[in-house]
Formats: C-alpha cells, structure tokens, sequence
C-alpha cells in the first residue's frame, strides 16, 4: 500500500515538474523545478531497489549539474520575450523530436513485450541480498572493463579540453607565488638602518 | 519498538508511528543541543577573547540561547518588496530540514540508527549537496546584490569542496569495505594493532583525516571559509534580507550542519561510538556517550579555528580545494587502494 502511495506521488510530482520545467515562464524557476524532478525520479529508482543509482542521480545531477545550471542561468540576464518569439518557428521541430521519441519508445516497449529477452534477468537482474554497489562495480570492472575505460577516456578528453578552450595566456599578470611568499623571511625585507639626522634614505 | 508499534495498529501505520517518534527522538534533542552549543561557542569564543561571553541569563548564562530563539521568533518576518516570495521563504525552510534529515544514518550506538542503509554515505553526500540550494536560492529571490554574491560564492565553494570530501570518503569506504556507516565503525573496531579504535591513527589514513577536517568547515561555511557571510564585504551575505525566524532557521541549520560534520568526522574517522581505546571496562560506558564527548571535542576544534584563524580570500579559497586538496586526495586514493590490493586482497 505504502508503496503504491509513494510511486503515485512520486511519479505525478515528477510529471508535474517535468511540465512545470518547460512551461515555467522564469528560467531559474525552470531549473528548480528541474531539481524538484531529479528528486522524485531518485525517488522512483529507490522504489525499484536501485538505490545506488538513486543516490548518484541525487549527488551528480542535483549536487553539481544542476548547481551550475542554476549558476549560469542566474547569471543570465535572458529577454523572454524574444525567447517567445522563436516559439512559432520552432514549434515544428520539436514536435518531430517528439514524435522520434515516441516511436522509439513504443518499439523500445514492443521489444521488451517480445520476449526475446530472458524473462527471469527482467524480475531480478541481481540477487537481493548483494548490495547494488558491488553488483554494479562486479558487472562494470569485470565484463564491461574495456567499456567502462572508454567512458572514462571520453571524460577525460571532455575535460582537458574544457581546459584548452577556456584556458587564456594573458600577459601582465602578476599571481601570487604562495611558496615564495612563505620562504621569505624577515632579514630579506627588512633593514635596520642607523639613520643619520638630514639625510635621505637610499633604497 | 517498530515490532512493537506494527503489532499493535497494523503495518503500514505502525511504521509511520514508530518512525515518526524515532524521527522526533532525532530532530528534538538536536534543536536542544543546538541551542547549547550556541551558547557554549559564545563562551568559548568569549574566553579566546579575554571576554567574559554571556553569563547573565540564567545561571552562567545558559539560558541566553533560548532568550535569543524567543526575542527571534517574536521578531517579524520582513519580506522585501522586490524579493520572490515563495522561493525567498522556501529557502530558510530547505536549510534547515536539510540539516536534520542527514542525521537519519549516523549511528548512535550498536544498531542505534534511524536509517541502517547500505548506501549511508551516499546517502550523506546526497542530501548536503541539497544544502548548497538553501543558499542560493535565498542569495537569488532576495533580489539584491550582496545576497546574489553570496549566492555565486557559496553555489562555487561547496561544489569544490565536495569533490575532496567525496574522495577523502572513498578512503575510508575502500578500507572499512562498505558504505554504511555502522559498519565503518565496527571496522575500526581494534584498528590499530587491536589496541586503538579509529582509523585516523592509520598513518595512512590520517592526512585524509586533517583534509576531512579543514573541507568540511569549508563545506558548512564556516570560518576561515566563511566567505558567503563576510561581513567586511558582503554586509551579511545570503542571510542580508531575511529578519525573524526565517533568519533564525539559517543559524539553526548551520549549527546542526556543524555538528554533524563533526559526528561524521567522529564515525568515519575516531570510532564512531565506539571508546578510544580497546579495554572491556570502557565499554560500560554507553556508546553515545563517546559518540557525543568525539562530536564536542570536533566542535571545539572548530571554534578554536574560528576565534584564531583569519578568513581565507576567495582566491586562496579555490586554490585550496582544487589545487592542493584535489590532487592529494586523489593521490591518496591510490596510495590506499594500491597498499590493500598489496596486502588485504592479494591472493
């Protein structure tokens, strides 16, 4: 019972975010209302038992994409009605992209009702007394290693060359040398001086 | 006591109502322990200063916090006029609930835990990465300048210190072997040569403690971090517009937030519950005991820094999380990885 209380709850706030995420006529209510969502979709996958995906989705989407979002799009100072005019123009696009999406989930949903997959792996893809965490981390850094590698390959590029793009040489700077800050001691910038009376001081 | 409760009205409602009683036993002794803690910081702060703190409410002055919390709650919420409202009250909210939902998986004894999940630290990382929101979403709907760079400050600092708390955490999960948090306290169970419990005296895990330490006063924002409330250049930062008790939930939730980085460097890091030392006549002692005497000792720690240490600029800030404490952590995840693959599993 509870639990059927909990997936209609989750699944309807979900869906209400969802469109609350695009109809939502300020863009940082949309990426709040976007972070509302990830949540009850963490909340479904904990229904499902997938309780570690659940937590990753939670730190990684919420904890630090969405923070950026909401970083950039405050930052934004975005002029709404122009946004609205491109709506018309737009509009046929998207409801391609829709109906691309919808194709593939019904031939995605026909091929799960196909049966040509295993129908015991579809109940219980792991054991229920392993814990999801080291399911998951036997299936990745055993059969799927060379995959999984790939994928961290693939960031890595992502990241040095998020690094090369940004990264400006910028002449006449001056950053602080925090070393050679703590090396220097009191002998080298500091002179006591017998100073005779009427004369100046060289430095 | 869920048995107990399901027996007597059911299952579903009878875990509601054993839950919810846990859940109070949780949230009202924190509130309490919060407001003294408050008021031993004051004291503490005032004994660093050659002050005398306050001392004349009540004896010693230890009523002064809940004089505060009443002139506070009897104070009226101003809500600026340009201020988003919803999201501009919402954001109090968020922070403090926050701040006490993350309390669900911190054991408090032998099989003393509200939420024993597998994922207990994930679990952490998770709901304190909500925190950050509560702070941002107050620096934007204040609709003001000082608030808004707060809200820049903080949305960038905790998102860097996460990353070094992430892999300090995956330190400790690698050598206790799991992620939840009661059995990374029964794994340091007679740690150091059966003697000594806690992993921070493991010589390899001990600079994961001091980095722990230093990027959760920066992850709570506190001093020398507390940059999103310097008040040499940002007025009050996030908390400038909010008055009453809406600002009363930022300090609640900062001091709960405090505590637990404290409760959570005490059971990652010195035994949780368990006693210091490995001796059957300690163990008479009740485990919350020295759960609670390893979360003061954190906490003193933490105002020691705050009355000593000058606040950090935002440039040092950054360099400290993602040029020194970045790359030491990440090393040390190999280090550690690499010594129990030699070791624990190599056979």
């Amino acid at each position: 019972m509870i639990q059927a209380f909990a997936f209609y709850l989750f699944a309807s706030v979900l869906l209400a975010s969802a469109v609350l995420v695009i109809s939502a006529r300020n863009p940082v209510h949309s990426v709040l209302w976007l972070i509302l969502g990830f949540f009850n979709a963490a909340g479904l996958m904990l229904l499902a038992g997938a309780e570690f995906i659940a937590m990753l989705l939670v730190i990684v989407y919420v904890g630090a994409v969405a923070v950026l979002f909401l970083f950039v799009v405050m930052m934004l100072n975005i002029d709404f009605a122009e946004l609205r005019a491109g709506f018309a123009r737009y509009l046929p696009f998207g409801i391609l992209l829709a109906l691309v999406l919808a194709v593939e989930m019904i031939f995605a949903v026909g091929a799960w009702n196909a049966g040509s997959i295993d129908m015991a792996q579809r109940i219980a893809p792991i054991a229920s007394d392993v814990p999801n965490i080291k399911a998951i981390g036997a299936l990745l850094y055993t059969q799927y290693l060379f995959v999984f590698e790939g994928a961290g390959l693939v960031l890595l590029v992502a990241l040095i060359g998020a690094i090369v793009l940004t990264h400006r040489e910028r002449a006449g700077v001056r950053p602080q040398n925090i070393s050679e800050q703590v090396k220097r001691r009191p002998q080298d910038a500091v002179r006591n001086i017998d100073q005779p009376v009427g004369q100046g001081v060289k430095l | 006591m869920t048995a107990w409760f399901q027996s007597q009205l059911g299952m579903g409602l009878g875990w509601f109502a054993a839950n919810l009683i846990l859940v109070l036993a949780i949230a009202l002794p924190l509130m309490l322990a919060v407001a003294m803690v408050i008021y031993g910081e004051r004291r503490l702060w005032g004994a660093f200063a050659l002050r005398r703190g306050p001392n004349v409410v009540g004896p010693f002055g230890l009523l002064q916090s809940f004089a505060d919390g009443l002139k506070v709650a009897l104070q009226e919420v101003i809500i600026p006029s340009a201020a988003n409202r919803a999201l501009f009250l919402i954001a109090p909210i968020l922070t403090f609930t926050v701040a006490q939902i993350l309390w669900a998986v911190i054991p408090f004894g032998d099989k003393m835990v509200l939420a024993d999940i597998n994922v207990g630290l994930l679990y952490i990382l998770a709901a304190s990465s909500i925190g950050v929101y509560g702070v941002i979403i107050a620096g934007w709907s204040s609709n003001s300048k000082y608030p808004f760079y707060s809200a820049l400050r903080a949305a960038a600092q905790m998102v860097s210190y996460e990353v070094s708390i992430g892999f300090v955490l995956l330190g400790v999960v690698l050598w206790a072997n799991s992620f939840n948090l009661s059995d990374i306290v029964l794994a340091q169970k007679g740690h150091i040569f059966g003697l000594i419990n806690g992993f921070a005296l493991n010589p390899l895990l001990f600079p994961l403690s001091v980095i722990f330490l230093i990027s959760a006063m920066a992850e709570t924002a506190r001093a020398p971090f507390d940059l999103t409330e310097a008040e040499s250049e940002l007025v009050a930062g996030y908390q400038t517009e909010y008055s009453g008790m809406a600002f009363a939930l930022y300090w609640l939730g900062e001091y709960a937030n405090v505590l637990l980085m404290c409760a959570l460097n005490a059971t990652l890091f010195w035994g949780g519950w368990l006693p210091p030392v490995e001796w059957a006549p300690l163990y008479l002692v009740p485990g919350i005991v020295w759960l609670f005497a390893k979360i003061l000792l954190g906490f003193f720690i933490f105002s020691w820094v705050k009355a000593t240490v000058p606040r950090y600029r935002y440039d040092q800030l950054m360099r400290l999380g993602w040029k020194i404490f970045l790359p030491i952590s990440l090393i040390w995840v190999f280090l550690v990885s690499g010594y129990l693959m030699l070791t624990r599993y190599s056979a």
